[in-house]
């Protein structure tokens, strides 16, 4: 009896034990379960009259505090809201962006690199400028440009920047080159060949397997005439044999084929390379890189300066269901891209003004501008003349055909016609 | 609820439970087993959800995706067209494949055998056990402790063709410069050498595991048996770690063919598509452009999953019968 007693006594606690667990598993799974709900009901609140509006841009380099997002904050609050900002990887926009439209989770404001504006349109991401009445009338025509498809406007460029050559005034000097003096293709390379016999290397570019390798090769593609919707054209040819040239006669070094833009930009700031095909945002390191140094146009083969193609970000509104919040989004982006602020902004990104009477203001204040704002007034985007998709598919094909003849492995006929080839089929 | 029920939940009353009938406490029983089974059921519950949620649903829309034409357009707004295998048949057709193929199976068979060999000589002599040989053990796991985005741009930098320490090294011993990510011929050679120095680590703390596993009497009877060194190592060492040696090389051959920041850091997959391996081309494909190409993309992730499946299937099924023999 007593043994029975001690028994039932042990069983009752097991079960007391049992059921605790029990219940504690249940809450554990219901919270679990809770937890997952609410991350995927987590934003919700914009759709229907918000008090904060997000904002994406490319700019991850500034943190809270930094001027960019101060402004930004300014803007949200000149409008009336609460700004939540969050800056993205360039690379990784597009496919968060993507992500974000199809669950209609798309940030109220929406800062992207210009050439991807056309895919987003494209994909029924980005309403236009009618739509929400911001203001385009300021912005040049050709800055413009790179944000149009089919006769609609997706945006409003915030500043805008371009490739140019930098010259490293020692090792001109060391190698008796006159600047003055490269005025096309022919001086350009006479200069290069001065520089190598003096010692030292002659140019370094970019010309990887990526937008930046097509993005560094344009400048003298369309300097030569080239047509992006005929890659294998004479002109466009001669542009991709100057480049094979320069590495096969040791001008420029063979690494350009595997150097990205900053890469490229080291080995110009080791002091060893009379030129640098790089942008403008490489101005404030350019004045770190402890050699005087000077901007030239890229030139044209037969003397002038060649278009660049154009870089910089536009202000874009994403498409809402709610599409009462048009009003203050634009609020936000005329803010953004108002005279003052846009001054102020371009100064931080060292960039370009997209509009005039900023440009004049730019080059006032900083003579040194002057190269850069020429350079951008006669840049083209590289999604113009209604290229939109298409062009990523084109400069794929043209960076590949670029790193097929540095390489040796293509003649630059044969490599572009072969990118043409591609080019046509794929859509 | 009677209040005998009630008691027989156990509210620490003691002796009440004898005082319940026979029936009532099989009803309870019955009780206390569904509820044990909402436990169970509770228990499964998060496990379930997790699987689904971050495994099921992603291969599921990975495998809806390369049967689809997406375009960004239909991306966002849905509706893209089912059209079958036609992004297979595309990645097929597609110049790039044959290329990436042979190097996806080249860049993973030669890092295998050189991890493995590097591994299994180095586990080999550390088993030796003698002074400083845990510091050195330890300075081997470095590059397993680096970030890759570390290991693979100082790989680049010594690499490289005009500034690269390697090349300055060559000119000393009377080699000309060698392109070593710039050339055709050599890019794969290089992220492949890359990825076997950022491999051996693992070979190395996998297979010495398996030797510690050994008793030391099974050698000592070897060497009384009048075995040699090599011998031993081939006859006792190398037979008794085939267990182990099986789990490493599955696991490396699952690790390698899914191999990406190394390539895309030293070489983008290039010069054009000298060191393109399905991994870096479909990451190419489906964010490498300012135009996403989802489905072909999705489809080329597809054969490195059935890759990788196949290769575990082979290994389970070598391991059963190894067991039934």
């Amino acid at each position: 009896m007593q043994w029975r007693t001690r028994q039932t006594k042990v069983r009752a606690v097991t079960t007391k034990t049992r059921r605790l667990r029990s219940i504690g598993s249940v809450v554990l799974a219901l919270a679990v379960a809770g937890g997952v709900a609410a991350c995927s009901s987590g934003k919700s609140t914009s759709a229907s009259a918000p008090t904060t509006y997000t904002v994406w841009d490319p700019y991850p380099q500034f943190a809270a505090g930094s001027a960019w997002v101060n402004l930004l904050a300014a803007c949200g609050k000149s409008a009336g809201v609460k700004v939540q900002r969050t800056g993205f990887d360039t690379t990784a926009l597009t496919g968060k962006v993507l992500l974000a439209a199809q669950q209609g989770n798309s940030p109220d404001v929406l800062i992207v690199d210009n050439p991807v504006v056309s895919t987003l349109a494209s994909a029924g991401v980005l309403t236009t400028t009618a739509q929400t009445g911001v203001n385009t009338s300021a912005i040049l025509p050709n800055l413009l440009a790179a944000g149009q498809l089919n006769g609609k406007t997706y945006g409003i460029p915030i500043g805008s920047n371009t490739l140019a050559l930098y010259y490293n005034k020692t090792v001109l000097a060391k190698a008796g080159i006159d600047v003055a003096s490269v005025k096309d293709w022919a001086s350009l390379t006479a200069a290069l060949a001065k520089a190598k016999a003096a010692g030292d290397h002659g140019i370094t570019f970019s010309a990887i397997g990526t937008e930046e390798g097509s993005f560094q090769f344009l400048p003298w593609f369309w300097g030569a005439g080239g047509q992006l919707t005929k890659l294998d054209s004479a002109p466009g040819v001669s542009a991709l044999a100057l480049w094979t040239d320069w590495v096969k006669k040791g001008y420029a070094p063979n690494s350009v084929i595997n150097d990205t833009q900053t890469t490229s930009w080291q080995e110009l700031a080791t002091g060893k390379y009379a030129f640098g095909e790089n942008g403008t945002w490489q101005l404030g390191n350019a004045a770190k890189a402890g050699f005087p140094y000077g901007i030239i146009p890229i030139p044209a083969p037969g003397g002038g300066s060649a278009p660049a193609p154009l870089g910089g970000e536009f202000v874009t509104v994403p498409v809402q269901k709610d599409t009462a919040t048009y009003a203050t989004s634009e609020k936000i982006v005329k803010c953004l891209t108002s005279a003052g602020n846009s001054y102020a902004t371009d100064s931080t990104l060292t960039y370009i003004a997209p509009t005039a009477a900023v440009q004049q203001e730019q080059a006032a204040k900083t003579p040194a501008l002057t190269v850069w704002i020429a350079a951008v007034q006669a840049a083209k985007g590289r999604t113009a003349a209604n290229l939109g998709t298409r062009y990523p598919v084109i400069s794929q094909q043209m960076w590949t055909a670029v790193q097929s003849a540095l390489t040796g492995t293509k003649s630059p006929q044969a490599a572009l016609a072969a990118a043409q080839a591609a080019a046509g089929t794929k859509k | 609820m009677t209040p005998a029920q009630v008691r027989g939940a156990g509210h620490g009353a003691g002796g009440t439970a004898q005082a319940v009938p026979p029936a009532a406490r099989s009803s309870r029983r019955r009780a206390r087993r569904r509820k044990d089974q909402w436990a169970a059921w509770a228990f499964l519950l998060p496990v379930t959800a997790y699987l689904l949620l971050f495994y099921a649903y992603p291969l599921y829309s990975n495998i809806d995706l390369s049967l689809k034409n997406y375009t960004v357009q239909s991306f966002v707004q849905g509706g893209a067209p089912f059209t079958g295998f036609a992004n297979y048949l595309a990645d097929f057709r597609d110049p790039t494949f044959v290329p990436a193929l042979e190097h996806t199976l080249v860049f993973t068979g030669v890092s295998l055998v050189f991890q493995f060999a590097a591994g299994m000589a180095l586990a080999v002599f550390f088993a030796r056990h003698f002074r400083l040989s845990g510091v050195l053990r330890a300075l081997f796991l470095v590059p397993w402790l680096l970030p890759l985005i570390v290991s693979a741009s100082t790989w680049s930098w010594m690499l490289d063709s005009e500034a690269g320490v390697i090349n300055y090294a060559a000119h000393f011993i009377g080699v000309g410069p060698v392109n070593w990510l710039t050339s055709p011929h050599w890019a794969l050679a290089s992220v492949t050498i890359a990825n076997i120095w950022i491999g051996i680590p693992f070979n190395l703390v996998i297979l010495y595991s398996g030797l510690q596993a050994i008793p030391g009497g099974i050698h000592e009877a070897a060497a009384i048996d009048g075995a040699g060194r090599w011998q031993t190592f081939w006859r006792v060492t190398f037979p008794l770690l085939r267990p182990v040696s099986a789990i490493a090389l599955l696991l490396g051959l699952i690790y390698t063919l899914k191999v990406f920041d190394i390539i895309w850091i030293m070489t983008r997959g290039g010069p054009v598509d000298a060191s393109t391996t399905f991994a870096t081309w479909s990451y190419q494909l489906g964010f490498g452009n300012l135009l996403p190409a989802f489905g072909p993309a999705a489809a080329v992730g597809n054969l490195l999953i059935v890759m990788a499946l196949a290769a575990g299937l082979f290994y389970l099924r070598v391991q059963r019968r190894s067991e039934t023999q």
